[in-house]
């Protein structure tokens, strides 16, 4: 479809879809004799953003995404390397380490050992790190992937690698694609959610843009202070009242032109303020979180520090998902340790260990797990080799950027859990089994929605395009 | 310890030599990586040295018998290789079924060497003995005996019989429209003579009377004036202008009004803009670091300058991509490459240079190409391009054009900026001389220039210096050229940009001199505060030819690390030939683009005029013209139009003139419901087209309506106040946003800075491109995003207060009076009896409202000094019409 015939349909969809809910039924009567049509004539089976179905039966619904932005390193945390202890300290032969792509140090760089403590996690016996003892209890619901690889060594084109499947600016995000081949189930919120904690990312809105897309499927960002979405609030002085009776005048002078014009963009304009008013309601009722017990606040650790913001994000968004909202994606920043490994990494773990551990035990036991596919990682992982910044500072010592091997995990819709996908050699150089480039991630993660990922494609520029570029394969060995 | 370990190309070809079928390949692929897992071992160390020199081995050997081509070569190369590499696509750029062609090689280089059967590209390729490849890729593969064949053709002096080649030569003739020069063709005959105005009706009626269908009729007086001033100035017209045009009884009243807003210098801010979007201009770097660009206006400035000026489209054309190569180049003239200065710059401290340096380079020919030739030029970075004949090839030649550039920055001072600054120029630089010594920067500096460059030298020497060095080298554009540079030849700027970055970065060794970072930290101050006062000038980016320029490569499959064979500048050629005498360098590029015969530029130009009047192009894709670009609706009038574009001398404002007093521009632009099936994208133009405002003109609407808008012409950015913390979107809390004071709070949209990684949000919301590539025309979506922001923004519920502030001052003190105006202000025209019935009872019931609630009344700033609960009900009032979809739409 190209973005004419999408405006084209979309105008007049949009517009009935919202008068089939209850808005502006005096406008559809005045455009039913405008047009001269019967409604059923012209009410589509469906709008930009209405639910649609995949190309066959999906195993999941809804994806929720954490992005753990700047690198985490698998070396410390999921892909565990006594090898390395026996070098540490020490350079690799050139033969080794000539075909890495290192961002800042070079490649007789000394390995740098993990200090950590790996132990089997679960009936699977998962290897996990002891940063990460939250996860290690959901073990057996996860898919831990150690084979994962990307072509980019710098931040911002391995996101956007990692989100748009080319480090090219301009294409669609991974959320933006799911909502435009899934729409959405809500009525009253964006059917993609953003929300962040920590700084922010090398990315920054290219992370969730709807690129060539039509904009109804860009990642709507939920602030951590403020307005949750940009300007929700009424300005100061204008109550709900107030807003509504404006809405009202405005509807009725819209209604006035759409007369006069015939301009079906005028419905859609009228029916956007009215889903604008809507979630004005909905997302107060959605931010609180005062209907939540105890036990599921202090599962995901809402009330204390450090958890207290990945937590929030985390409990929002099995809200969110509760409600229908198709892709929801939590950013966490930065993972980025070229130095200090120990403390900041230290850190990261101690936010959000416990609130992404809760997140699959809270959607396991209300049955949401199965229809929600989680995933955890970052754009790439990090070297075994040490880098240093201040040589005469003990424990400054970080890593650097490794996109040749990595790990993420899975869960939930579609995922075999309780496994471990892939293997890289005794060095964490590279990977020896079962590579998993960021296109195969994707293909995936499209089929788990019930997608082709060669057919979910968009005209532009004379060409069809999709996710993956012009790459991809599904790994059947994540699927359950 | 170190161990010299075999390479995984080595044990592979080993394998190869005894029956290479892929599953083998593969297993010994894991075989080696398992090698690499327990490397360190001494089994890996006694295989590695056996294998030592095992790379010959690899080929199966060459036959033994005497080689023919056609006999024995030719079925090979048809069976295996044509269907890549043959008459129909050439792969890479090889091309296996001629002679001269195959002998040429590709994009890799030479593909046969006559004599050395082992170092053949071809011969290494179908023995896979090249890094993750092998040819051909699918199907089946060439046997042992095949590649012997061929390996002994080749040592044999690959001898080509000249009658082996029976494919046609030439490349097929170019049949696309849009490769052919336009053609002005009389306009034609029609029926209903008395409806055309110029020749553009004449085209657009007879199409509408071939399909039966009446144009509409012309707008209504208020409608046009509106329409017009939109369109050519971006801002509505005020009540005494419109009322000054319902007036105007003279026949040319509205060639009159034409000619005045072409007249007014708001028209450039309004027509820049598309141009800005053409060139993806922003205020800031992208990617991670985003840092902002602080001279960036400068060429923003420059395009509204000459877009107000009319400009010849051709010297337009010609000074932003070579004006600094036109001889005696004005400041003005280089200031204007700024053009090609828009491109992204990743200053992540790991970034890779070189591929940086592409990046650019890519960016700037698939800009070039968007912009002038409407051609997806891009296509071609990686491979011959799929749908148009355009190679890989000459997609390096046309960038082998910015190759030979390289950035530079100048000082660009605008009229008033220099004399105070010459005046003061002595004591500022006596004034910093001063600091700068007394704080023994000079040897501090010395010995950390010292330090990079040694660093730069002895990579791996010191890891905190390697670390210094990489950092400085990504954030000083140029940085180690300066460096390099003795400090005696080094010009003032650089040494003033080098020193300054010193005093900000320091480096590891001062970096612990506690007593010492405190004097710098007081040294950047003082330098700020002299900085502060002293007059600057403003300062452009730039392009200038660079005196020894890289070599350019085509890249293979785009990727910057594989350098093909090496291409020299040209246009593209079968699109319109060089010139054979002018130099290789930008300015014959710029002159190719916009020489007569270019069959692309004019059409292209026009029809993105043409697109800003009508909502949409007589071709569609404007920014594809190629095959896969959608035809013209009118292909005569596109021509025509084309033609008539140069003929005038190449003046954008005579198009413009011409277009907007066409009937066609003028007719209503009401939905027409019998039409609705039959044509439902408006292509026949039986009307005008009904179009929601661009982002920038829905801001400057509110402003002007409201009067708050500042009308000044040019300059700086603005930051205009946005939700607190929105910047902390960008990478590590390093966007900032320091909000615009006083009257540069509102300023038009186009001035806004354009933070690439946290754009303003209104702008995205209303459809503003992103600035990371070149944006041909704009979408315009409907969203609950944009109700939320036009209803509660700040920015716009203060615009609605100014609103009702200026309907309680300017108006007549009575409600009737009062609602006709505000209506007027926003609108233009007068409201309807149903219409002014539902705001009188919106305004009663708020006005009931508020006075029983002083409270609420209270909570509005008081509009207008009246009393607090008029003024809160006519602040609501506003906010409705400014939420007006009239409001945000040109009809």
């Amino acid at each position: 479809m190209t973005w004419e015939e999408f405006q084209r349909i979309q105008t007049r969809r949009s517009f009935f879809r919202q008068c089939a809910c209850g808005v502006g039924t005096a406008a559809l009567a005045h455009l039913l004799g405008l047009e001269g049509r019967t409604l059923a004539a012209i009410l589509p089976r469906d709008n930009p953003l209405a639910p649609k179905q995949p190309h066959f039966a999906p195993r999941a619904k809804n994806v929720i995404f954490m992005f753990m932005e700047g690198g985490p390193s698998q070396i410390d945390l999921f892909d565990p390397k006594p090898a390395l202890q026996k070098y540490h300290g020490q350079s690799l032969p050139e033969s080794l380490t000539k075909d890495l792509q290192l961002a800042f140090i070079k490649p007789t760089a000394a390995v740098l050992a993990s200090p950590r403590v790996f132990k089997p996690a679960g009936q699977c016996g998962m290897e996990l790190s002891d940063w990460l003892p939250h996860l290690a209890t959901v073990a057996d619901d996860i898919c831990l992937v150690r084979s994962m690889h990307t072509d980019a060594f710098n931040h911002h084109p391995g996101q956007l690698l990692l989100f748009t499947g080319s480090t090219q600016f301009g294409r669609p995000t991974l959320g933006a694609w799911v909502v435009y081949g899934l729409g959405s189930e809500s009525q009253n919120l964006p059917g993609f959610v953003v929300l962040t904690s920590g700084v922010g990312t090398s990315g920054g809105a290219t992370n969730f843009s709807s690129g060539f897309l039509p904009s109804h499927y860009q990642g709507v960002l939920f602030r951590s202070q403020g307005d949750p979405i940009l300007y929700l609030s009424n300005p100061p002085g204008v109550t709900r009242e107030l807003q509504r009776a404006s809405l009202d005048a405005l509807r009725d002078l819209n209604e006035e032109r759409l007369q006069a014009t015939g301009d079906m963009e005028i419905a859609s304009r009228i029916a956007a303020y009215e889903l604008a008013f809507r979630m004005q309601m909905a997302a107060p009722e959605l931010l609180d979180f005062s209907d939540e017990p105890a036990h599921i606040r202090e599962m995901y650790g809402v009330d204390k520090e450090p958890t207290r913001p990945f937590a929030v994000n985390c409990l929002l968004a099995r809200r969110l998902v509760e409600r229908g909202v198709r892709f929801v994606m939590l950013m966490h920043a930065s993972w980025d340790d070229h130095s200090e490994l120990n403390k900041k990494l230290k850190r990261n773990c101690d936010i959000t260990d416990q609130p992404a551990a809760a997140l699959i035990r809270d959607l396991k036991q209300r049955g949401l797990l199965e229809e929600t596919l989680v995933i955890w990682g970052g754009e790439f992982g990090r070297t075994p080799l040490a880098e240093i910044r201040k040589p005469e500072e003990a424990d400054n010592a970080g890593r650097d950027h490794h996109p040749m091997a990595y790990s993420m995990w899975l869960a939930g819709g579609g995922i075999k859990g309780g496994q471990v996908v892939g293997k890289t050699d005794d060095l964490g150089l590279k990977i020896v089994e079962d590579p998993i480039h960021v296109h195969d991630l994707q293909a995936t993660i499209l089929h788990c929605l019930g997608f082709d990922h060669t057919r979910l494609t968009y005209r532009h520029m004379g060409r069809d395009f999709r996710l993956t570029d012009v790459a991809g394969h599904v790994v059947k060995k994540l699927l359950a | 310890m170190y161990f010299r370990l075999h390479e995984p190309r080595i044990l592979l070809s080993w394998k190869v030599e005894s029956g290479y079928n892929r599953a083998k390949l593969m297993s010994w692929a894991r075989r080696y990586s398992i090698l690499v897992g327990c490397s360190l071992g001494v089994g890996a160390m006694v295989l590695a040295s056996s294998l030592g020199s095992a790379a010959e081995p690899a080929l199966p050997p060459p036959a033994r018998e005497r080689i023919d081509f056609a006999r024995h070569v030719e079925p090979i190369f048809k069976a295996k290789c044509y269907a890549c590499h043959g008459p129909a696509q050439q792969m890479n750029g090889l091309r296996l079924d001629q002679r001269e062609a195959a002998l040429a090689g590709g994009y890799s280089g030479a593909a046969i060497k006559p004599g050395d059967s082992a170092g053949s590209l071809l011969v290494r390729m179908v023995a896979g003995l090249e890094k993750g490849k092998i040819m051909p890729p699918a199907g089946p593969r060439l046997s042992p005996k095949e590649i012997g064949i061929l390996r002994a053709w080749i040592d044999q002096g690959a001898v080509w019989p000249e009658s082996s080649a029976p494919v046609a030569t030439s490349k097929p003739a170019v049949a696309h429209w849009a490769f052919r020069p336009p053609v002005k063709r009389d306009p034609p005959a029609v029926r209903q003579r008395a409806w055309v105005r110029n020749p553009i009706d004449a085209f657009i009626l007879a199409r509408l009377e071939a399909e039966g269908i009446q144009p509409s009729p012309e707008a209504p007086r208020t409608t046009l004036i509106r329409r017009l001033s939109l369109d050519l100035i971006g801002l509505p017209p005020t009540p005494a202008e419109v009322d000054e045009f319902l007036t105007d009884n003279r026949p040319d009243a509205y060639e009159r009004l034409v000619d005045r807003l072409l007249a007014s210098p708001h028209f450039g801010e309004k027509w820049a803009r598309h141009w800005l979007d053409l060139a993806h201009y922003a205020d800031s770097d992208g990617y991670e670091k985003d840092l902002p660009r602080p001279h960036a206006w400068r060429w923003r400035h420059w395009v509204i300058e000459a877009l107000n000026r009319d400009m010849p489209f051709d010297q337009f054309t010609i000074e932003q991509i070579a004006g600094d190569l036109l001889p005696g180049a004005t400041v003005e003239q280089k200031v204007a490459t700024g053009f090609l200065r828009n491109t992204l710059t990743n200053r992540e401290a790991g970034v890779d240079r070189e591929e940086t340096r592409l990046e650019q380079l890519v960016t700037r020919v698939n800009t070039v190409g968007t912009t002038w030739l409407g051609l997806t030029v891009g296509c071609a970075q990686c491979h011959d391009h799929k749908y148009d004949p355009i190679t890989q090839r000459e997609y390096y030649q046309l960038l082998a054009y910015f190759e030979r550039a390289e950035e530079d920055e100048i000082d660009a001072p605008l009229p008033g900026e220099i004399g105070p600054y010459l005046r003061a120029l002595p004591d500022y630089r006596r004034k910093r001389q001063e600091l700068l010594t007394q704080y023994n920067i000079p040897a501090l500096q010395a010995e950390w220039e010292r330090n990079l460059r040694d660093a730069a030298a002895n990579p791996g020497r010191r890891l905190d210096w390697d670390f210094q060095f990489t950092s400085f080298r990504v954030m000083v554009d140029a940085g180690e050229k300066m460096l390099h540079t003795p400090l005696e030849e080094r010009s003032e700027r650089h040494q003033r940009r080098l020193t300054d970055y010193f005093i900000r970065n320091p480096g590891p060794d001062f970096g612990k001199d506690k007593e010492l970072m405190g004097k710098l930290k007081e040294l950047r101050e003082k330098l700020d505060k002299l900085d502060a006062e002293f007059p600057a000038l403003s300062q452009a980016p730039v392009l200038v030819e660079n005196p020894r320029p890289p070599k350019t490569y085509v890249r293979v499959r785009g990727d910057y690390r594989r350098k093909g064979v090496a291409v020299e500048p040209r246009p593209i050629t079968w699109l319109l030939p060089a010139p054979n005498d002018a130099p290789p360098n930008r300015l014959t590029l710029a002159r190719w683009l916009v020489s007569r015969d270019n069959p692309l530029t004019a059409r292209v130009a026009v029809n993105r005029i043409w697109q800003e009047l009508f909502g949409r192009g007589l071709v569609l894709t404007s920014e594809d013209f190629g095959t896969q670009g959608e035809r013209p609706s009118h292909p005569e009038l596109l021509d025509w139009l084309a033609v008539e574009f140069m003929d005038r001398g190449w003046s954008i404002k005579q198009t413009i003139r011409l277009i907007v007093t066409s009937a066609t521009y003028r007719q209503s632009s009401n939905a027409r419901p019998e039409l609705e099936s039959r044509d439902p994208d408006n292509r026949l133009l039986a009307r005008q087209s009904r179009l929601r405002l661009q982002a920038e003109l829905i801001r400057d609407s509110a402003l002007a309506v409201s009067g708050l808008l500042n009308p000044e012409i040019g300059g700086r950015s603005i930051r205009p106040p946005q939700p607190a913390d929105l910047e902390k979107l960008g990478y590590a809390n390093s966007v900032k946003w320091p909000e615009s004071q006083g009257k540069d709070r509102y300023r038009r949209g186009v001035y806004i800075h354009f933070q690439r990684t946290v754009p303003y949000p209104q702008l995205m919301n209303f459809d503003a491109p992103d600035a990371n590539v070149a944006c041909s025309r704009r979408r315009r979506s409907n969203t609950p995003l944009q109700a939320l922001n036009l209803l509660n923004d700040p920015v716009f519920f203060e615009a609605a207060i100014a609103l009702a502030d200026r309907v309680l001052r300017e108006a007549p003190p009575r409600t009737e009076a009062r609602l006709e105006y505000a209506f007027r202000l926003c609108l233009a025209r007068s409201p309807s009896p149903r219409e002014r019935e539902r705001l009188m009872r919106f305004f009663n019931e708020q006005l009931d409202l508020m006075k029983a609630d002083a409270k609420a009344a209270a909570l509005y700033p008081a509009a207008g000094g009246a009393d607090p609960a008029e003024g809160a009900a006519w602040t609501a009032v506003s906010r409705v019409l400014l939420n007006l979809d009239e409001f945000i739409t040109r009809e």
